[in-house]
């Protein structure tokens, strides 16, 4: 740094604390040496996010929040518009990528134990992303008003109408109108392009705060902090961010870049999977599409949500689907305190642990591929079989993981 | 609190100010949520639509299913046979309210067959689960839908399925039967729906 430079930075430090920030969050931010490909998501999540937001701020300039216009608006972004197509392309696909980076973010904390204590609140702050990005998602998908942004509003709206005594009244609230219509569209931009973001962005910054103040866990699960050099006070087995995983996050960019054009340029709606065939339609109030499946992100919550056929406790079937669906999103809260584990990573956790997180992942899986199916009696009783086990990840977890057999943790971060 | 009085407690005068400032605040919150949470519930142009509509069923064939728009929701008329009518009686014990004991339809409608004339049946087209629009399927025993089928509706997005009177089955996602909407016969071949006193024609 020249002279110049110096005397400049000396200037805004007396102003903005930005070179105090600047070694505080990267260049002196000690994170474990041992991370490995599965921490490359959070930062994945980050660049997904930054897509989104660049490319709607672009597809709002042209798209019509108007049940009359909306349809017609995309077709002309996808058609007339310069270069409008690989606009919505990229946001089209981020969303499904964001899902994907942010369940593979998600796993990587249930394996190496990425919520225990320090990170309890770390890791709320990341479910309360996920509610939003779930939000966001939905809210999203309404804006073309095709015929599976018609059904799928319909459908979720129409759980709130479960909710007894006030469901009527709250979805007309939710909805500005008697039924699914403009009013409902108009609004849901908003939520999509105003609030929903805002608060995204709000809780992404917060969950980086919490990430820093505890510091990030590692795949084996220990922590770094218990084990500082005496002399200069930082850990044995940390290495500053910067440049260390800014360089190695750069290399997962790129790898993720290439995926992700790969999708834009020849797989956009990947096999109806990212944009479905029947939103090639304009929504139809009278005609529910012969066969509806969500996009495939929310496929499990769906297969559970129509797993339950029926009524007890003098509840109907209806509700309990709706409180089953909403409860396997929000169970994910509660991991800090199911896990009674003495260990934190998979890698010294005993065979209940590893046993119970492959059945779960099945179990996430089986729902997904169910969710997109016709259901029949046989897939309906497989759904009702993995939902079973699905919870009993998390239900059981008290007990198996504390009379699992782990084995020691090592001193210090292994390879 | 780091505001506190000599002694480490807070004086009543603080404590009194406080809880009133606290209170006073909570009570402007409510008042200035109230507006915002109002304007989101469906408007005065939103109230005023709804009105009834009529419906002319003299082209409709006995087996054929005629679908009219009222409130953005679909309104099935559906005109059934008289085999149609004696299968409705076999499947009493396979569904989940055989009799319409539970509030879905007006009173005259509370019969077997659901409707004022046996044979037209009409229903609106919205699925008591989460509301979307079931099939009419009137084939005898598809492959998709077992033996027993005698001709029904089912709802493709959770599988739900109704009989030939909107009546649901047991063991479905659907808590209760489709609902009947007010309606009338202004003639032989014009229903009213939307109303049931022929004035608000």
């Amino acid at each position: 740094m020249n002279k110049q430079q110096n005397s400049m930075m000396e200037w805004i430090d007396k102003r903005f604390p930005l070179t105090a920030t600047w070694k505080a969050h990267l260049s002196e931010y000690y994170a474990p040496k041992n991370f490995n490909f599965w921490y490359y998501f959070g930062s994945l999540a980050l660049l997904v996010l930054v897509n989104q937001l660049l490319t709607g701020i672009f597809l709002t300039m042209n798209y019509k929040p108007d049940a009359g216009m909306a349809f017609a608006s995309v077709e002309y972004i996808m058609r007339d518009v310069d270069f409008g197509w690989l606009i919505r392309y990229m946001h089209s696909t981020g969303a499904s990528m964001f899902f994907v980076v942010v369940y593979l973010h998600m796993f990587r904390g249930m394996m190496y134990g990425s919520y225990r204590k320090p990170r309890e609140l770390l890791w709320l702050i990341g479910m309360a992303i996920f509610f939003v990005l779930m939000s966001l998602a939905f809210t999203g998908y309404i804006l073309p008003w095709g015929q599976m942004s018609y059904w799928g509003a319909q459908v979720i709206v129409s759980m709130f109408g479960a909710i007894p005594l006030i469901g009527d009244t709250l979805s007309n609230w939710i909805l500005g109108d008697f039924m699914l219509s403009d009013a409902a569209l108009n609004r849901f931009f908003a939520y999509h392009v105003v609030t929903l973001p805002v608060l995204i962005v709000v809780l992404v910054f917060v969950h980086i705060i919490a990430l820093h103040e505890t510091g990030s866990n590692n795949p084996d699960g220990i922590e770094i902090k218990a084990n500082k050099d005496p002399q200069t006070g930082i850990p044995v087995d940390g290495i500053p961010f910067h440049p260390y995983y800014t360089v190695k996050d750069i290399f997962g960019v790129v790898g993720f870049l290439i995926i992700f054009c790969g999708i834009i340029f020849f797989a956009p709606e990947m096999g109806g999977y990212f944009l479905e065939d029947n939103n090639f339609i304009p929504a139809n109030p009278l005609h529910t599409p012969d066969h509806i499946a969500p996009v495939w992100y929310f496929t499990p919550y769906y297969s559970m949500l129509r797993a339950v056929t029926v009524n007890f406790l003098g509840v109907d079937a209806k509700l309990w689907g709706v409180i089953l669906m909403a409860a396997a999103v929000v169970i994910f809260c509660f991991l800090p305190w199911l896990d009674r584990s003495p260990v934190k990573s998979i890698r010294y956790k005993g065979p209940y642990f590893k046993i119970a997180l492959t059945l779960f992942v099945i179990s996430f899986f089986v729902l997904g591929w169910l969710g997109t199916k016709t259901p029949t009696p046989l897939y309906t009783l497989l759904a009702q079989i993995f939902t079973v086990i699905y919870f009993a990840f998390f239900l059981l977890m008290p007990w198996y993981s504390k009379i699992d057999k782990t084995k020691p943790e090592p001193m210090n971060v292994t390879k | 609190m780091t505001d506190s009085g000599d002694n480490g407690k807070m004086s009543g005068r603080r404590r009194f100010l406080l809880v009133t400032t606290s209170i006073a605040g909570a009570v402007a919150g409510v008042g200035v949520a109230t507006p915002f949470i109002r304007s989101m519930m469906p408007s005065e142009r939103a109230k005023a639509a709804g009105a009834p509509i009529e419906v002319d069923i003299s082209k409709l064939e006995p087996g054929m299913l005629l679908t009219a728009e009222w409130r953005g929701k679909p309104v099935w008329v559906l005109k059934r046979t008289s085999e149609m009518l004696d299968d409705l009686k076999k499947l009493n014990d396979q569904l989940a309210d055989p009799d319409s004991e539970r509030d879905q339809q007006p009173s005259y409608a509370q019969n077997p067959e659901r409707s004022i004339k046996p044979e037209i049946l009409v229903v609106l087209g919205v699925c008591t689960h989460l509301g979307c629009s079931p099939v009419y399927r009137k084939e005898i025993a598809p492959a998709d839908l077992g033996a027993d089928w005698l001709g029904g509706f089912f709802c493709p997005c959770h599988g739900s399925k109704f009989d030939l009177a909107g009546r649901v089955y047991k063991n479905v996602p659907a808590p209760s039967n489709l609902v009947v909407p007010p309606y009338t016969y202004l003639s032989d071949n014009r229903l009213l729906v939307g109303s049931d006193s022929k004035e608000s024609a």
